[in-house]
């Protein structure tokens, strides 16, 4: 076997893809169904954060009769499976990867199904597998019933009463909003976050993004990556409506904001007291993007074609913010954590990388030199969908399928220049051309 | 990385340089970089105390300031004191006031924002019924803090709020008076 693919999900099958047009035999190896993820760690109302006209997979672009719309999550799964079976891709399902370890000429990946070895190895099995909870949840009272938004399905799932929803990003401000629709008393415990409308000058804020070349900064032009990869997904949902779903419209659903959640002391939760600042470094940010989104269209002569420039009121302050809530009172019987995900790289033997599993940037220029360090000192199979990668491509919290071709054909690449002309497994320095 | 500006040039007097690569050097040795502390504290009549700082620790090692510095401490006659030096809480609106308007000189050095001139007016609303035990429902600290920048600069008012908004996120002040903190107070 030459290549094996973890993970049957978009990033996976695209791997796949270009895989199977440079004729390089490989398999793909999924623990479930195909878009496995996307099958069984989503709410139910959630929707694509990224316009239909966005999926673009390799040798699959949106064909259907609604570019502007937002897939559901059981059309996703759709998408993902009709994308495995156009590009005959092949997919071992139910068979789970327990650990990957060297041998002398590549890997040695053990799975449910037995052992296989291969030269080398796509770790695709995704960027947040595992709810990154924070560790003040411990002094939260048994009385509190705790989920996350991988576990949280619909309104209905919950215990009457109030909702501390932790996190502002599209996870925590989508969630706040079917909630208190639903008629629960919501707060909204709110840190750094990006605000975003959903449309700027008649179009959406993602197509500005695409079309700018915001997404295209490299990620050696960021001033700190890994502030720039812990950068939580923005304040957007999509919806038919294509509304804009920022702070000021969950105050006006009802939602109460308070601080970051600082501490749980005695019972009670302790929130920042500095709310203020946090909105106004998200409205600031926000209206450097419009600038910037208005400059590149004067400049690109795309003035005529959009809408005319709009500012944005900045995000209401409530009165006097609540800096302290007691979980022992009874007033919320839930906390929902929508404070993100994590890659789990449990599964493969390999060396754990700095900043908590996230690989380290690769240093600047084309060409790396020769890895010469013994082979226990080489970093591992560098994984293919870390936030943000080579460049910063991105869409948002949920990574959707199809924003990634170019970067799947690097790493194709690489591989076939690993294994073709030196004969060497893929895993030196290179594979980090992967991101 | 983009260190600063080219295009701008501006001297408020921070050595930025110096800054940035302590914390690249500090990125790789955590432990230099935890600091402590301290300031001690005498009784001398009254509600009157005097509290001195010199020494400290960072870098691994014990360090201290240029000179000792001594700073008086009592209550207004309002309170029925002397007034020998301003009142504990009203340090606090001095550390928070040093601490923003350092940070406004740092960030616009790295930003390349020549400033003119950098004035706040700090207030901290305060029920005084708290600390006098007089009603149970008041918290004996501030119940708002409020902070009112006039900044003199060769920038745009959106940079000027950027930089006052980037100064609150680095500041030690600002977080140790929005966010809970331990305290442990013993007797030896």
């Amino acid at each position: 076997m030459t290549t094996l693919v973890v993970g049957a999900g978009h990033a996976g099958l695209a791997a796949s893809h270009h895989l199977s047009a440079r004729s390089i035999d490989h398999v793909v190896l999924e623990r479930g169904d195909v878009g496995q993820s996307w099958r069984t760690e989503r709410w139910d109302s959630l929707r694509l954060l990224t316009p239909n006209w966005l999926n673009r997979l390799p040798g699959l672009p949106y064909d259907g009769p609604d570019p502007d719309g937002y897939l559901a999550m059981s059309e996703v799964v759709e998408l993902v499976e009709r994308f495995a079976k156009v590009s005959e891709a092949p997919v071992r399902t139910n068979t789970a990867v327990t650990s990957v370890r060297r041998t002398d000429d590549g890997y040695r990946v053990a799975t449910s199904d037995g052992e296989i070895d291969a030269r080398t190895v796509v770790v695709a099995s995704g960027a947040f597998n595992r709810p990154a909870v924070p560790a003040v949840s411990e002094g939260v009272p048994a009385s509190v019933r705790q989920v996350t938004a991988f576990g949280y399905r619909n309104p209905d799932q919950l215990p009457e009463g109030g909702v501390l929803v932790v996190g502002a990003s599209a996870s925590g401000v989508q969630i706040a909003a079917e909630l208190v629709r639903s008629g629960r008393p919501v707060t909204l415990a709110v840190g750094e976050h990006v605000r975003m409308p959903r449309t700027y000058r008649g179009r959406d804020v993602l197509w500005w993004m695409d079309a700018s070349g915001v997404w295209d900064e490299r990620y050696d032009s960021f001033d700190d990556l890994d502030r720039a990869r812990r950068l939580p997904s923005p304040q957007l949902v999509g919806t038919a409506a294509r509304s804009t779903l920022d702070l000021s419209a969950l105050s006006e659903l009802g939602v109460e904001l308070v601080g970051r959640l600082a501490m749980v002391r005695d019972s009670k939760a302790l929130f920042s007291g500095g709310l203020r600042n946090v909105f106004s470094l998200a409205d600031l940010k926000l209206e450097r993007l419009l600038d910037s989104f208005d400059a590149w269209a004067a400049a690109s002569g795309r003035d005529a074609e959009v809408g005319p420039p709009e500012r944005f009121p900045p995000t209401r302050v409530p009165g006097s913010p609540r800096w302290q809530l007691d979980l022992g009172s009874g007033e919320i019987s839930t906390i929902l954590w929508a404070t993100g995900g994590r890659a789990d790289y449990s599964w493969p033997r390999r060396r754990r990388a700095r900043h908590q599993g996230t690989p380290a940037p690769r240093r600047r220029g084309r060409r790396q030199p020769r890895d010469v360090r013994p082979r226990s000192a080489r970093p591992a199979p560098a994984p293919l969908d870390l936030p943000p990668r080579r460049r910063r491509r991105r869409a948002g919290g949920r990574r959707a399928p199809g924003r990634l071709p170019r970067r799947y054909r690097l790493a194709v690449s690489h591989l076939v220049h690993r294994t073709r002309c030196t004969g060497r497994p893929a895993a030196g320095p290179t594979p980090r051309l992967s991101w | 990385m983009t260190v600063t500006d080219d295009s701008r040039t501006a001297d408020n007097g921070v050595d930025v340089e110096a800054l940035l690569g302590a914390r690249e050097v500090l990125k790789g040795a955590p432990e230099a970089a935890q600091f402590t502390w301290r300031a001690t504290s005498t009784w001398t009549h009254g509600v009157h105390s005097t509290s001195s700082i010199e020494n400290y620790f960072g870098l691994g090692q014990e360090q201290h300031h240029k000179t000792r510095t001594t700073f008086d401490i009592d209550h207004p006659e309002v309170f029925a004191a002397p007034d020998n030096g301003i009142t504990p809480i009203e340090f606090l609106l001095v550390g928070l006031a040093g601490c923003l308007t350092a940070g406004v000189a740092s960030v616009a050095q790295n930003r390349g924002i020549q400033l003119r001139s950098v004035e706040a007016t700090v207030e901290g609303e305060h029920d005084i019924r708290g600390i006098l035990g007089a009603d149970p429902d008041v918290r004996n600290g501030f119940n708002d803090v409020k902070v009112t920048f006039h900044i003199d600069a060769d920038a745009s008012k959106q940079e000027i709020e950027a930089l006052v908004a980037q100064s609150q996120k680095r500041s030690a002040v600002f977080d140790a008076l929005t966010n809970p903190t331990n305290v442990t107070v013993e007797v030896a």
